[in-house]
Order: C-alpha cells, then sequence, then structure tokens
C-alpha cells in the first residue's frame, strides 16, 4: 500500500486578525488556530490518492501543542494517523531550521513513505520555501506548485501551472509534491468524524529527542536569518470617506480623483460638471 | 554554516539570470539594478549568473543592464529549466566563488530553486522581498511581506553567506539599456559528472494569453456578493467597458457562478497592481486583500463602513455597491468626452 506523509501547519485564522494598533503586530497568542488552506489542499490530494489506489496517510505537523487540533481535523478528514512535534526548543525556526526538523521527524517516523504533499504556501509568512527544502534535505525528487496529481506504478505525474506556462512533470518515488489551491476542493470533515478523531484518533506527541535533533539544531537559535523588526504597511495611510446620496458621491469622486482616473484610463474626462470651473482641491 | 570570510577582497552580489519568459520577466535586469546601488556600500562587484542553451543574447542584456561580470554555463543539458541540476550548479558556483550575497526573481520558478540552492548551501532565503538595503554594518536588509501583506518583517542573515533573498517582480526599476557597457564573461564548463534531473519535463505549453491580462490593467475593478445578485454583477462589466478596465472577482462571487474562475483575485488567484482599483461590494478578507495591496488608488465601495476593505482604501465610499456603481455609471457616460 502506498505510503503517503502530508505536512501540515496551523496558522491563525486570518480574516479576524487581532492587531496591537500600539505596537503593530499581531496578537497571535489571541488569534485562533486554523490549518493552512494550502495545507488543506495538499490533505485533499492524499485522501483523494487514497480513495483512488488505497493508501495509509500521516500527518506531521510542528507547532505549539494546540496545533494537535489541526491533526485531529485531518484524521477526520481521513488521514489515519497524526505526529505532533511540540517542543520548546523547535520555537522560532525559520524555513532552513524548520525543514531540517521535519526531515528529521520524516526519517524518524515514516522512512518508508511513497509520497509527501505539502501546501505550496502557507498564509502567515508565505515563504512558499518549507516543502521544496524537506525535498532538498532528504535528497529526493520535488515538484511545487501541482494542480493535478496522479500516479502509475511508481511514477507519479504532476500538472503546474509556472511562470505562463502549463507543464507536466513526471518522477519516480519517493518524492514531494506541494500542492497549489487551484486543482482540489478540500472535503468538510463530517462531526461523527470529528467526534471519532478527538475521542480516539490516533496522535503521537514528540519532542526533540525523540526525533533525535541533536543539541543546537532547532529552533530560532540555529536559523540563520534574524527578524530585525515587523511592522504594518498601512499605519498612516490617508483615508477619505465619502457618504450621502451615490449621484452625489460619484459627482465629488470625479470633481476630486477624476485626473487619476483620467490617467489611468487614458480619456480625456470632463473633471468637472463646468470645464473652465477651476478647483483648488487635489488628491489627498 | 558558511562563514564569513573577511579576508575575500573579491566581494561581489550575484544576480540569478532568469530569462525565460523574457521580454515579459524583467525581475533579473531589475535586481541588477539594484545590486549595483547596492554594491558600492560593500565593495562589491555585480555578477550575474546564468544557466541555459544559447544564451549569449542574455549575456548581452545583463552587461548592457549593470552586470559587471557574466558566469554563463552554457549546454544542451541546461535547455530547459530543471530545478535540481540548476541546484547543483548553483552550489558548487557559489562554494567556488563566495558571493557575499545572491538575489532570485520571485517568480515561480525562482521561488522552487531558490529555497534548494539554500537549503544546499545552508543559508538564510527570504522570500519574495518587497525591499532590499545594506545596513551600517554591511549586512543585507530584506524587507519581506506576511500575512497576506498586512505585516511587514525587515530580515537580516548575519552569519551564514551568501545572503539569498527572492524578490518581487516589479519593486526596483531597471537601468536603462546601455551598449556601451563592458562586462567579464566567465565560461564554466558544465560538470559532466551531475546526475540528470529526476523531475522530467515531458510536456510544457504556454498559457494561452487573455486579451488583456487584469494583472497588466491600469484600472481594475473588483467585485464581491455585496453586489447583491449576478444580474447586477453584470453592471461592472459596462462600468469596465466604459472605462478600458477588467473585472476582477472574490471567491464568493467565483462560487457563485457571476464570474469566470480565472478573473478571481486573491492569493490563490490573480495579484493586480493597477494604478486605481475600484472595490464594490467587497467586505476585504485577507485572502482577498493581499492580492490588491499593490494598486495605487484603492476605491472601496461598501455599505458597512467597518468594513476591512474600507480601512485600507484610499478613498472608502459608504454606500450600496449596485446603486453607486449605477450613479458611477451615469457619471461616466457625462463626463467622457468622445
Amino acid at each position: 500500500m502506498l505510503k503517503l506523509l502530508v505536512c501540515i501547519k496551523q496558522v491563525p485564522m486570518v480574516t479576524e486578525l487581532p492587531w496591537d494598533a500600539a505596537t503593530g503586530s499581531l496578537k497571535r497568542y489571541m488569534a485562533e488556530g486554523m490549518m493552512n488552506p494550502a495545507c488543506k489542499h495538499a490533505l485533499e490530494a492524499a485522501v483523494q490518492i487514497k480513495s483512488l489506489y488505497g493508501a495509509h496517510i500521516t500527518v506531521l505537523s510542528m507547532g505549539p501543542p494546540a496545533a494537535e487540533e489541526v491533526l485531529r481535523e485531518a484524521l477526520a478528514m481521513g488521514a489515519d494517523r497524526g505526529v505532533l512535534l511540540t517542543d520548546p526548543r523547535m520555537a522560532g525556526a525559520d524555513t532552513l531550521i524548520t525543514s531540517h526538523t521535519l526531515a528529521m521527524a520524516i526519517r524518524k517516523q515514516c522512512p518508508d513513505f511513497d509520497l509527501i504533499l505539502c501546501g505550496s504556501c502557507t498564509s502567515d509568512s508565505e515563504t512558499a520555501q518549507v516543502g521544496p527544502q524537506i525535498a532538498e534535505a532528504l535528497d529526493i525528487a520535488g515538484a511545487a506548485y501541482a494542480a493535478h496529481i496522479a500516479i502509475e506504478g511508481r511514477t507519479v505525474q504532476v500538472q503546474r501551472e509556472c511562470d505562463d506556462f502549463l507543464e507536466t512533470l513526471e518522477m519516480e518515488m519517493p518524492a514531494l509534491v506541494t500542492i497549489a489551491t487551484t486543482g482540489h476542493h478540500p472535503r468538510y470533515a463530517s462531526l461523527p468524524g470529528l467526534q471519532n478523531a478527538f475521542e480516539c484518533g490516533d496522535i503521537a506527541v514528540l519532542d526533540a529527542d525523540a526525533i533525535g535533533l541533536e543539541p543546537g539544531t532547532s529552533g530560532m537559535k540555529a536559523s540563520p536569518t534574524r527578524i530585525l523588526d515587523v511592522y504594518t504597511p498601512t499605519a498612516g495611510k490617508t483615508n477619505v470617506i465619502l457618504k450621502g446620496a451615490a449621484p452625489k458621491m460619484a459627482q465629488t469622486l470625479f470633481e476630486r480623483f477624476g485626473d487619476r482616473l483620467s490617467g489611468a484610463m487614458a480619456k480625456d474626462l470632463k473633471t468637472h460638471e463646468h470645464d473652465d470651473f477651476h478647483d483648488e482641491s487635489d488628491d489627498e | 554554516m558558511t562563514k564569513v570570510t573577511m579576508n575575500n577582497d573579491n566581494r561581489s552580489i550575484w544576480v540569478f539570470g532568469d530569462y525565460r519568459n523574457y521580454f515579459q520577466n524583467r525581475v533579473t535586469l531589475q535586481l541588477l539594478a539594484r545590486a549595483r546601488e547596492l554594491a558600492p556600500r560593500i565593495g562589491a562587484a555585480v555578477c550575474a549568473v546564468i544557466f541555459g542553451n544559447h544564451v549569449d543574447e542574455y549575456i548581452r542584456e545583463y552587461i548592457a543592464h549593470g552586470a559587471q561580470t557574466v558566469y554563463v554555463c552554457d549546454h544542451p543539458r541546461l535547455k530547459t529549466y530543471a530545478v535540481e541540476t540548476f541546484t547543483t550548479l548553483t552550489a558548487r558556483l557559489v562554494m567556488r566563488y563566495e558571493p557575499e550575497i545572491f538575489l532570485i526573481g520571485a517568480t515561480d520558478f525562482g521561488r522552487e530553486f531558490a529555497p534548494r540552492a539554500a537549503k544546499r548551501l545552508k543559508t538564510g532565503l527570504t522570500a519574495d522581498c518587497v525591499g532590499l538595503d545594506i545596513n551600517e554594518t554591511g549586512l543585507l536588509v530584506q524587507t519581506a511581506p506576511s500575512f497576506g501583506g498586512n505585516l511587514i518583517a525587515r530580515i537580516i542573515t548575519p552569519e551564514a553567506r551568501p545572503q539569498m533573498a527572492t524578490v518581487r517582480p516589479g519593486t526596483f526599476p531597471e537601468r536603462p539599456h546601455d551598449d556601451q557597457a563592458t562586462g567579464q564573461v566567465i565560461a564554466i564548463p558544465f560538470p559532466e559528472d551531475i546526475p540528470c534531473d529526476r523531475v522530467r519535463l515531458v510536456h510544457s505549453e504556454r498559457k494561452p494569453p487573455r486579451e488583456q491580462r487584469i494583472e497588466d490593467a491600469r484600472i481594475v475593478i473588483c467585485g464581491g456578493r455585496g453586489m447583491g445578485s449576478r444580474t447586477k454583477f453584470k453592471k461592472l462589466f459596462e462600468m469596465a467597458r466604459l472605462m478600458g478596465a477588467e473585472v476582477g472577482a472574490t471567491r464568493p462571487v467565483v462560487y457563485s457562478r457571476w464570474a469566470e474562475h480565472d478573473s478571481l483575485v486573491g492569493q490563490a488567484g490573480k495579484h493586480v497592481h493597477p494604478q486605481v482599483l475600484f472595490s464594490f461590494g467587497v467586505s476585504g478578507a485577507i485572502q482577498h486583500t493581499a492580492a490588491i495591496h499593490d494598486a495605487d488608488l484603492i476605491i472601496a465601495v461598501n455599505k458597512n463602513p467597518h468594513a476591512a476593505i474600507m480601512k485600507m482604501a484610499d478613498v472608502a465610499i459608504v454606500a450600496d455597491a449596485s446603486q453607486f456603481c449605477s450613479a458611477l455609471i451615469r457619471e461616466l457616460r457625462k463626463r467622457i468626452r468622445e
């Protein structure tokens, strides 16, 4: 039977991100977690492979203890086993060290994998780096941004969009493929499935020692990159608010922003009701 | 980790020559230009590195746009982009020449290739940068967005080398083409011991071009479910016709089939950077706003003054989206001089 491994990440529920207005930073501890959307697509791809060819699916996540929730959700969607790596010594890792940690765990927990699936990108840090770097760490074939994936014998075929090209790639297993959010529509976990996953799902919780991480090779300390500071780019934006009757506001819009509209349209616009009327108001 | 080599007096900044899709893809030229601005501050030379087959025209192009040295590996095995082969070649060259900084355009290929090269070299990589600078200690400060552009982080790589970053296309202006510019070309023989890529490209075709791509449009009109209905949504197409604009849609709109999937503007769809972006009846979920941040002027129309989109807009119009759209179309018809 095919052995699939899906890497998933818990990310803050981004539609309701709590900001600290004073520091301009994210109150991450207040944000509710969810499974990263692209990871969910990767899991869906795995579940579809399972129903087509038969497979055993391990889901692997690194994160705080609360990340166990997304692993249980993954079990409810059709995964067979969850592995959570959680250890303060792993915290704050950049992509180089994250991929090292995950690769170590894969070697320890699922060394006979056939195919690893990852989301192409996370919604929080958006690097898209961890998937390709796991492939590099394990020295296996890898392809990114798969929209469709098919398996024949030991061959994985991937269709993807890459820089204005539609490409079909093939490689032999073991391999790693990152899944784009275009080709798969993640199923909803059923309530009985969720209940079952939370009551008796098979989840292993492991720390750095359990996967054989050497001291000083994990977490922020081992990471080659350093974050100097973080800020919100929208702070200080001038914001014009218009209220009132629609026709009047449409007029106001042209009176105040007509120059920029006509520039973008490359058309000459009457920016004022009377052409010879001169208005001193400008864009800001 | 590779330590800084302080005694290296041949310091250099490398730019990866990403020539596929040239002329549309100009990110390599943009990076050469920025590298030339940064290089004097660390006493470095600017080098391009290019892997391919029959790439002489790109060598000339890179020199004309600021490359002082071009490392080129030209071989039939490099006829198409291949991530493993490019990674191996890069790693060997970097270990030999030890550049301080290595910049890669954040194209799809660049963002697949750069992480593998960084991993092989055991160095840091900052993704999709929107700014690059040199600080007082001579380190590369890499400015990168996260959370769909809602947060910006400044990142350094203090010790590992090279300092690597992928950089979003369009971030820096290119230098004017200089026919008189001269540069050194260093030919790298293709190492025959490099194994074949385990990933085989079995088919590749250019995506059929749209008439006008929404990514290139100077005006984009995005509609959300707040337009009310499929019929009302159609007004946006009329407005687009009058303005020469392109219509984009949010995910709920695409799911409701008021618009085609290829008009999806969002993290999973198109990123747009028009001069003017109109937003009608869009609440402003981060997956959508992430893709419109680069618009020069955002005009948002929403009944709810507290909608997230209204906070990021330059002009927030509190109104029913469909009604305001009708008013705007009437006003446009009056004002367009034929």
